[in-house]
C-alpha cells in the first residue's frame, strides 16, 4: 500500500463517480460547510495553511497563486481546471475525471467562492472522450440539483461551469496558451508578466490550475488543512497521483503519499520490472522531467537505506522532479538514443512556432538525431545538440523549449557512451531496442 | 453550418456574456463532425455568426491537428508512437497496419475505409499501446486484436 489516500479513498465500482455514491462519501459536505460559515478570503487562507502545490508540472504553491486574486475587486474573475494532460507518460488527470469527477466539481465550486469567480471552465483534451462523457455527466447531475447556476443552495452564490474540449495540440496544456484557444484564437503562450492573475482570460484575473490540484481542495476544506498537513511530509504535504508505464509489471494509476519509498513503490507496488530484468533509468514526472539513471537507481534496487523518496524535495536534490506525476520506467537493454529520438521529435512536432530557439532549435535537434539513428551520425554532432539544447534554455516564452533542451542534455549526460557508440559504428548499442522482450 | 446555429446559440448559456468567440473551437468541432471536415463555406459562415475575420478561423483552424479541410476515410487510425507506446510494441504495430493496409501513415486506403495516422501521447501509456479508430481508445492492443478489429470495420 503507498500510504493515506486523498482522492483514491474509496472502493471503485460501476457507479462510484456518480452524485450520489460521491454524496454517500461526504461530497458536498464541504461546500454546504463553506457557503453558510465561511468568507472567501478564508478559504484561499485554508489553501495556503494546507501547503497544497500544484500538481501540474511546476508545483507552485496554489495558495499563494490564489492570494493574487482580488475577490472584491469588481472585477470578473474566472477559474479554469486544466484538463490538457498531454505530457507524455501521463495519465492520472484521467482518472479523476473518469472515477471522481465530483470531487473536480465540488472544488472548482469551492474555489471559484473563494476567488469570486462566475463562470468557470474546464479545459479538457480533445482527444479524451470517456473521460469527457463522465465529466459532462457529472455536470449536468450538478446542475439538476442546483449545485451551479444562480444563488447555489439559497447562498446568493452564482457560478457556471463550461466544458471547453481542446482539438489537439500538446502547448495549450501551458496555462496562458489554452486562455488563447477559449479566447477563439491561436493558442499561443503569453509572455509573463503580467501574471494571469492579474490579466488572464479575457484581459481578466485568471487562476489556472491542474485537475488534481483543484480536485484535492474538497478534501482540505472538508478535513482541514491541519489533516492535509499532516499527511506526506513536511515540505511536500498531501499525496499524489502517479501513472506508472513503460517496462512495469502493473502499470496504472497510483495515489502515493509523498514520501513514500522510491524502491517500495516500483518493486512491490508496481510489481517490478517486466521480463525480471534490470531497471536501467527512470523518467519520473513526465518526458519534461529530466531522466535519472541506473546511478540513481541503483538505490531503488539496494537493500541498504532507500536514498530516494517520491517528494518535491527529493527529485529537486537528484537533478529532476515529479513534474506531471508520468513516471515511465525503462529497463536495461532499452536504447536511450532512440528514446531520445521520440521525445525530440514530438517536441519539434508541438513547437508553436513563436519563439526562433523553440521553433528552430527543436527542429535542429531533430533532425540531428534522425541523422544519428539513420547511422550518419558525425563525432561533432554530440557537441552540436548540447549546444543547441543550451541555447533552448531560458530564451523562450514557454516551457516547451526548456523541456526539449533538458530532454537531450539529460540524456546525453547520462548516457554520452551509447550516443558515441551509435555514431562510431553507425548502429545502436542495444539493437534499438525499445521493447523489453 | 447553418443548420447548427440553434445548438450554437444554447452553447452560450453557461458562457459569460460578449465573449462570442468562444465558441470558435467548439463550433468546428461540430461542424467537423457534422460534415467530416470543415469546408471552405464553413469558415465564411463562422466567421459572420461569430464577427470575426476570416483570417481568425483559418489560423484556429490550422493550428490543432484534430480539425481538418479535406474529407478522410470513414474510419481513422491513430497510432499512439510517443515513448510509453513504443515501449509496448507500437513500432510494430503501426508496420503492421502499413503493411495490411497498405499505406503510408498519413494516407487513405484506395475504397477510403480507412486512413492511417500517427499521434503524440494519448493519454492512455498504462495500456499502451493505443490506437484511437474515431473517437473510441482501443488499448492493449495486439497485432491479433487489431486484425480482429478491423474485421469489424466497414
Ligand atoms: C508545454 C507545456 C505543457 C503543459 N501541459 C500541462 C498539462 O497538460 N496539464 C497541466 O495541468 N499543466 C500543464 N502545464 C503546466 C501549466 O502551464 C500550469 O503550470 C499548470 O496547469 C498550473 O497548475 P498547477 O499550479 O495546479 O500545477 C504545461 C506547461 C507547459 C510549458
Ligand atoms: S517555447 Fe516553443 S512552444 Fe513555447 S511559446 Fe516558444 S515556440 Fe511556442
Ligand atoms: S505514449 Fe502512447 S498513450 Fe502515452
Amino acid at each position: 500500500m503507498t500510504g493515506r489516500k486523498v482522492l483514491m479513498d474509496f472502493e471503485v465500482t460501476p457507479d462510484s463517480h456518480t452524485l450520489a455514491a460521491y454524496r454517500a462519501r461526504g461530497g458536498y459536505q464541504a461546500l454546504d460547510k463553506v457557503l453558510s460559515t465561511m468568507q472567501p478570503r478564508e478559504v484561499t487562507q485554508e489553501i495556503v495553511d494546507s501547503g497544497l502545490q500544484g500538481r501540474g508540472g511546476a508545483a507552485f504553491p496554489a495558495g499563494r497563486k490564489w492570494q493574487g486574486i482580488d475577490p472584491d475587486d469588481g472585477q470578473p474573475h474566472y477559474l479554469i481546471a486544466n484538463a490538457d494532460e498531454g505530457e507524455p507518460g501521463t495519465f492520472k488527470d484521467r482518472w479523476v475525471l473518469e472515477y471522481n469527477p465530483h470531487a473536480l466539481l465540488e472544488s472548482m465550486l469551492l474555489a471559484s467562492y473563494a476567488l469570486g469567480v462566475r463562470h468557470a471552465f474546464v479545459y479538457i483534451r480533445g482527444e479524451y472522450d470517456i473521460p469527457w462523457r463522465r465529466l459532462d455527466a457529472a455536470v449536468e447531475e450538478a446542475y439538476g440539483e442546483g449545485l451551479f447556476g444562480e444563488n447555489i443552495l439559497g447562498s446568493g452564490f452564482s457560478c457556471d461551469l463550461f466544458v471547453f474540449r481542446g482539438a489537439g495540440a500538446y502547448v495549450c496544456g501551458e496555462a496562458s496558451s489554452l486562455l488563447g484557444s477559449i479566447e477563439g484564437s491561436r493558442a499561443y503562450p503569453r509572455n509573463r508578466p503580467p501574471r494571469m492573475t492579474v490579466r488572464g482570460l479575457y484581459q481578466a484575473p485568471t487562476v489556472v490550475n491542474n485537475v488534481e490540484t483543484l480536485a484535492t481542495i474538497a478534501w482540505i476544506l472538508r478535513n482541514g488543512a491541519e489533516a492535509f498537513r499532516a499527511i506526506g511530509t513536511e515540505k511536500s504535504p498531501g499525496t499524489r497521483l502517479i501513472s506508472v508505464s513503460g517496462h512495469i509489471r502493473n502499470p496504472g494509476v497510483y495515489e502515493v503519499e509523498l514520501g513514500y519509498s522510491w524502491a517500495r513503490f516500483l518493486h512491490q507496488d508496481c510489481g517490478g520490472l517486466l521480463c525480471n530484468k534490470a531497471l536501467k533509468a527512470v523518467i519520473p514526472g513526465g518526458i519534461s522531467s529530466q531522466v535519472l539513471t541506473g546511478k540513481d537507481a541503483k538505490v531503488l534496487t539496494a537493500e541498504e537505506v532507500e536514498c530516494l523518496t517520491l517528494d518535491h524535495e527529493k527529485l529537486r536534490s537528484a537533478g529532476s522532479s515529479l513534474g506531471s506525476g508520468g513516471m515511465i520506467v525503462i529497463a536495461e537493454g532499452t536504447c536511450m538514443v532512440r528514446l531520445l529520438q521520440i521525445m525530440l521529435r514530438f517536441y519539434h512536432h508541438e513547437s508553436c512556432g513563436q519563439c526562433t530557439p523553440c521553433r528552430e532549435g527543436t527542429g535542429w535537434m531533430h533532425r540531428l538525431i534522425d541523422r544519428i539513428v539513420a547511422g550518419e551520425g558525425r563525432p561533432e554532432d554530440i557537441d552540436t545538440l548540447y549546444h543547441v539544447a543550451r541555447y533552448n534554455d531560458g530564451t523562450t516564452i514557454c516551457g516547451l523549449g526548456d523541456a526539449a533542451g533538458y530532454a537531450a542534455t539529460a540524456m546525453l549526460d547520462n548516457f554520452r557512451d551509447e550516443f558515441e557508440y551509435f555514431i562510431e559504428h553507425g548502429r545502436s548499442k542495444f539493437g534499438g531496442n525499445l521493447e523489453c522482450r | 453550418m447553418k443548420h447548427l446555429i440553434p445548438e450554437f446559440e444554447r452553447l452560450k448559456t453557461r458562457l459569460p456574456p460578449d465573449h462570442d468567440a468562444t465558441l470558435m473551437v467548439p463550433c468546428l468541432r461540430r461542424i467537423q463532425q457534422d460534415r467530416g471536415y470543415i469546408d471552405n463555406s464553413d469558415i465564411d459562415g463562422l466567421a459572420a455568426y461569430l464577427g470575426v475575420p476570416r483570417i481568425q478561423v483559418e489560423e484556429v483552424l490550422s493550428f490543432y491537428g484534430m480539425l481538418r479541410r479535406e474529407p478522410i476515410g470513414r474510419w481513422h487510425l491513430q497510432v499512439c508512437h510517443n515513448v510509453s507506446c513504443s515501449m509496448r510494441g507500437a513500432e510494430r504495430l503501426l508496420d503492421h497496419l502499413k503493411d495490411r493496409l497498405g499505406v503510408q501513415a498519413g494516407e487513405t486506403t484506395a475504397d477510403g475505409r480507412f486512413t492511417l495516422s500517427t499521434v503524440e501521447c494519448l493519454g492512455s501509456c498504462g495500456t499502451a499501446p493505443v490506437v484511437m479508430v474515431n473517437e473510441a481508445y482501443h488499448e492493449n492492443l495486439s497485432a491479433a486484436d487489431l486484425d480482429a478489429l478491423l474485421e469489424r470495420l466497414d
